[in-house]
């Protein structure tokens, strides 16, 4: 039954415990681990031995805190790096594809487009093997051919980068586009009768129009990045990001140094998720 | 409207570059790649051999069937949490309670999978949260070991995936008229009956699309599988990762990779086809 209609006790009051739950489901996870970043033990488990610091602050020996840890404090950095370049190059990318696929008309297009969201059904870990293989063979070939070798050919901080900005410019052509199919064109006649070119109209104009979604799909992108594990694993060569980092502490026995991790992670992006909803709901 | 033949060239170039480089060229590499093999010499030579293997080793092919089971059964399970939880922020909740539900419902996705299955393990492993709260309870006399088996491992599949279910059900529950409902009580229909008869139906596309995403995820998830299931819960994208990574038989993988590839895209083709949608639409 819904709102306007009349609603048993009885029929409320469950659906209401089974929300509830729901919620304890979703959240229990992220709860238990910023709470145990502050327990004073050795391990990330209860009993609670009281509140402490340690896990930030401490200088060894004994324990080393998060901002003391320099294998930590390296992969955040670079997962900063990687997730701003992504952001970058997936922005400018997915804004050419959205005025692509919405402004021009060519042949080919629907293989194109068709290709543009191919990303969407691929697994991500498929996408990391292809093209740890293509990169290996671009790098043979150059090898053999010309005697270069390139960095880039090999897993490294920019083949990461190449990696997540694969499937991650799909997702920004999508938001991008939505927000293009809604321009007034008529706006765009105007300047181009006032005697404007169509790429100053596009820069003057459209662009200007489009802001707000491209800033949002760039924090979404940047999100995306930072938490990309699948693709990443396969292309990360001696500079692993946060999330491949984490994997190889988790799965080799961890500390609490990992829930002050965990515990930063969750508030710095839920800051962030939570400044690009307020700014989307605010365009709204 | 003025074409300009600049435009067109400026906005074609990078998403001609992207698309082939980093998409169509892998996956013809991946599928080049998965034809490879060594002859009694060690001389490379096209060959079946990589398929055969799959087909005739039953570790293999029994653990791609179990994947998709799985996912299958991730995709499901999803589904019915999801309904209740769509339905109640879209028809039961008030209003103002709606964005902050929805809100609620964002946050934990934005955090890295990584963290939120560390926190599952913090929760569920022998030594674990739920343990010692049931142990100080005097429920049980010893702890017990929660991870590690195929029940938990769908629990955590179904939790990271959940949102992109959730997501398209609201929004298409939102889209549902209350009169319709209204109108089927009027006339006596009861709970089971609207529910056949009106919501399912209706929330149909976003049944599809939710769906597809869910089931993709799943098939597609390293982390989980890994770090929940266990030692004898095996996955294929863990076959794939040995190939490439333990074995450094790359053929092999590229031959597993190209079959799960197939197996994702034929599911999802399937999915489209019966409830007649296009990639474009659910993907929007």
């Amino acid at each position: 039954m819904i709102r306007s209609l009349p609603r048993s006790k009885s029929y409320d009051w469950s659906f209401n415990f089974f929300i509830l739950l729901y919620f304890a489901f979703l959240f229990a996870p992220l709860l238990v681990t910023c709470v145990l970043a502050f327990n004073d033990s050795n391990f990330p488990s209860l009993p609670w031995n009281g509140f402490s610091l340690d896990w930030f602050i401490a200088d060894g020996p004994d324990r080393i805190g998060l901002f003391h840890d320099e294998q930590n404090l390296r992969s955040i950095v670079t997962s900063f790096q990687t997730a701003f370049f992504v952001a970058i190059f997936s922005v400018v990318v997915g804004t050419c594809a959205s005025f692509l696929f919405e402004q021009e008309e060519f042949r080919f297009k629907g293989i194109l487009y068709f290709l543009m969201l191919a990303p969407l059904v691929i697994p991500g870990v498929i996408l990391g093997i292809s093209l740890l293989l293509a990169a290996n063979t671009a790098g043979t070939f150059f090898d053999e051919r010309f005697g270069l070798d390139f960095e880039l050919f090999r897993p490294s901080f920019w083949l990461v980068v190449l990696g997540q900005f694969s499937f991650i410019s799909t997702f920004v052509t999508l938001v991008v586009s939505a927000r293009l199919r809604k321009f007034d064109h008529s706006l765009e006649e105007a300047a181009l009768n006032l005697g404007a070119t169509r790429l100053g109209v596009i820069w003057h104009i459209t662009l200007k129009f489009l802001r707000p979604s491209i800033i949002g799909a760039g924090a979404v992108a940047f999100l995306m990045s930072f938490e990309n594990f699948n693709t990443t694993l396969f292309l990360v060569g001696s500079e692993p990001t946060l999330p491949i980092n984490l994997y190889l502490q988790v799965r080799d026995g961890s500390t609490p140094v990992i829930n002050a991790v965990s515990l930063m992670l969750i508030v710095g992006t839920s800051v962030l998720a939570l400044v690009n909803l307020y700014f989307t709901k605010k365009e709204e | 409207m003025q074409r300009s033949r600049l435009a067109f060239w400026i906005f074609l170039a990078p998403v001609l570059m992207w698309l082939l480089l980093l998409i169509v060229l892998p996956h013809l590499d991946l599928l080049t790649m998965s034809f490879r093999g060594e002859d009694d010499y060690g001389d490379m030579v096209w060959t079946f051999q990589n398929y055969m293997n799959f087909f005739t080793e039953p570790i293999y092919w029994l653990t791609f069937v179990r994947t998709a089971l799985y996912a299958i059964i991730t995709t499901f399970i999803t589904f019915l949490l999801a309904m209740p939880v769509s339905f109640f922020i879209a028809k039961l909740a008030r209003k103002r309670v709606q964005g902050a539900l929805m809100i609620l419902l964002l946050l934990p996705f934005w955090v890295s999978e990584l963290v939120r299955i560390y926190g599952w393990m913090i929760l569920l492993r022998e030594s674990g949260v739920i343990n010692y709260f049931l142990l100080n309870l005097g429920i049980i006399d010893t702890p017990i070991e929660m991870l590690y088996n195929d029940a938990t491992m769908i629990m955590g599949l179904v939790y990271t995936s959940m949102l992109f279910m959730v997501v398209p059900l609201v929004s298409v529950m939102e889209s549902l008229d209350d009169s319709l409902i209204e109108a089927a009580h009027d006339l006596g229909a009861g709970q089971a009956t609207i529910w056949r008869t009106i919501i399912i139906p209706h929330c149909k596309p976003g049944i599809t699309s939710g769906s597809i995403v869910v089931f993709m995820l799943a098939l597609g998830n390293y982390l989980t599988p890994n770090l929940m299931g266990g030692k004898n819960s095996l996955w294929f994208t863990e076959q794939i990762y040995n190939q490439f990574i333990a074995s450094f038989n790359w053929s092999q993988g590229s031959a597993f990779g190209f079959l799960l590839l197939l197996l994702s895209s034929l599911i999802i083709w399937v999915g489209l086809k019966v409830t007649g949608q296009k990639l474009g639409e659910v993907a929007s």
